[in-house]
């Protein structure tokens, strides 16, 4: 298979976790889509880096595998926050930072 | 052989995107993004990227999905659909305006998709339409851990570091987040006064993890008044309006 395949895998990817994070409103499937975005990119970076035959794609993979995991970390405890609070989980309704 | 498992692959991860934005239920959503990612890890074997398949594997849909398996649980997977006539009419002020704005969505998501197209296969690159570098097979081939430890341990040993830091202020801030502000919640609060064997068994003032959350220090407080004298105050209250339930009593909730 030659490179491109792979490459159009991950931009269809991408721009349907990039619909998904403007469609939806649940906050944690909005996080999900941001997930398909980072994955989207991961791919194309792989796909590079094979291209190439180096190794950084393959760690610049990496390390946005730990910023995703972050991401969920933190992501994950906003919207417990938010839930405890017994404000609306839903993107729409949360338009002010006020606590 | 290869190009069918990269096609397999492909569309399954496809799918798997396709369902993460359709399924209403966030916890199907989850699994789709199980899905997703486990045919993404079979994509990253094709193009000979060993230790990030296992990687993607373990930890993505294994830990992180974990995680979200548990928040949806949490905090209760529910249906969407309700909320969207309401917020519509606040809106504008009539029925569901979800339809035009998601035909708006459809449209950004297909120009972006274009796009990134023309971005990547479009230009002029000549080397995307080739099959990659050349592959030699061994111990410390290219995408094997050995290869990706040494280049983080090496080349991007300063960016190794930034990541577990940056792990680190993520762990931190989510306890910040999630974690409980007032130290012990009400339901702990009513368990408070409560006596255990325990308690009677160890010294005052011996630094359990409860006096050092609470208010209360063990050897100032005595708790053993504090847990009879209600009790016994109901006992004396009842036995005033009825008399055949304080006969009873007594007895059974005495002031022994």
């Amino acid at each position: 298979m030659t490179i491109g395949w792979y490459l159009a895998v991950s931009a269809i990817v991408f721009s349907l976790g990039a619909v998904g994070v403007i469609v939806r409103r649940n906050p944690l499937v909005v996080l999900l889509c941001l997930e398909l975005m980072l994955n989207g990119g991961n791919l194309a970076l792989i796909a590079f880096a094979r291209m190439w035959g180096s190794g950084d794609g393959q760690v610049l993979a990496l390390v946005v595998m730990t910023v995703a995991a972050c991401e969920v970390c933190i992501g994950l405890g906003m919207i417990v926050a938010i839930y405890r609070r017994k404000l609306p989980v839903d993107v729409d309704e949360l338009r002010e930072l006020q606590g | 052989m290869s190009a069918l498992f990269c096609f397999i692959a492909g569309i399954g991860a496809i799918a798997g995107a396709v369902g993460v934005v359709v399924l209403r239920d966030p916890f199907f959503a989850v699994l789709a993004l199980v899905g997703h990612l486990l045919s993404l890890s079979v994509l990253f074997l094709l193009l000979r990227a060993e230790f990030v398949a296992a990687v993607q594997v373990v930890v993505y849909a294994g830990a992180v999905m974990v995680l979200y398996v548990f928040v949806v649980a949490y905090i209760g997977g529910r249906d969407e659909s309700e909320h969207v006539v309401q917020i519509g009419e606040r809106m504008r002020g009539r029925g569901p305006a979800g339809a035009s704005l998601r035909l708006g969505a459809a449209v950004l998501g297909g120009a972006l998709l274009v796009e990134l197209l023309i971005a990547l296969l479009g230009t002029g690159l000549k080397a995307v339409s080739e099959y990659g570098a050349p592959y030699k097979p061994g111990g410390h081939a290219y995408g094997t851990p050995a290869y990706i430890g040494e280049l983080f341990l090496t080349r991007f040993l300063l960016v190794f570091e930034g990541a577990s830091f940056l792990l680190l202020i993520a762990a931190v801030g989510a306890i910040l987040l999630a974690g409980r502000r007032g130290g012990i919640s009400e339901a702990d609060e009513r368990l408070r006064d409560r006596l255990t064997p325990l308690d009677l068994l160890r010294p005052r003032g011996t630094g359990t993890m409860r006096e050092g959350v609470g208010d209360d220090l063990g050897l100032v407080r005595v708790p053993q008044p504090a847990a009879v004298e209600p009790a016994h105050e109901s006992g004396v209250g009842s036995q005033e309006p009825a008399e055949p339930v304080a006969v009873g009593e007594p007895p059974a909730g005495g002031p022994r």
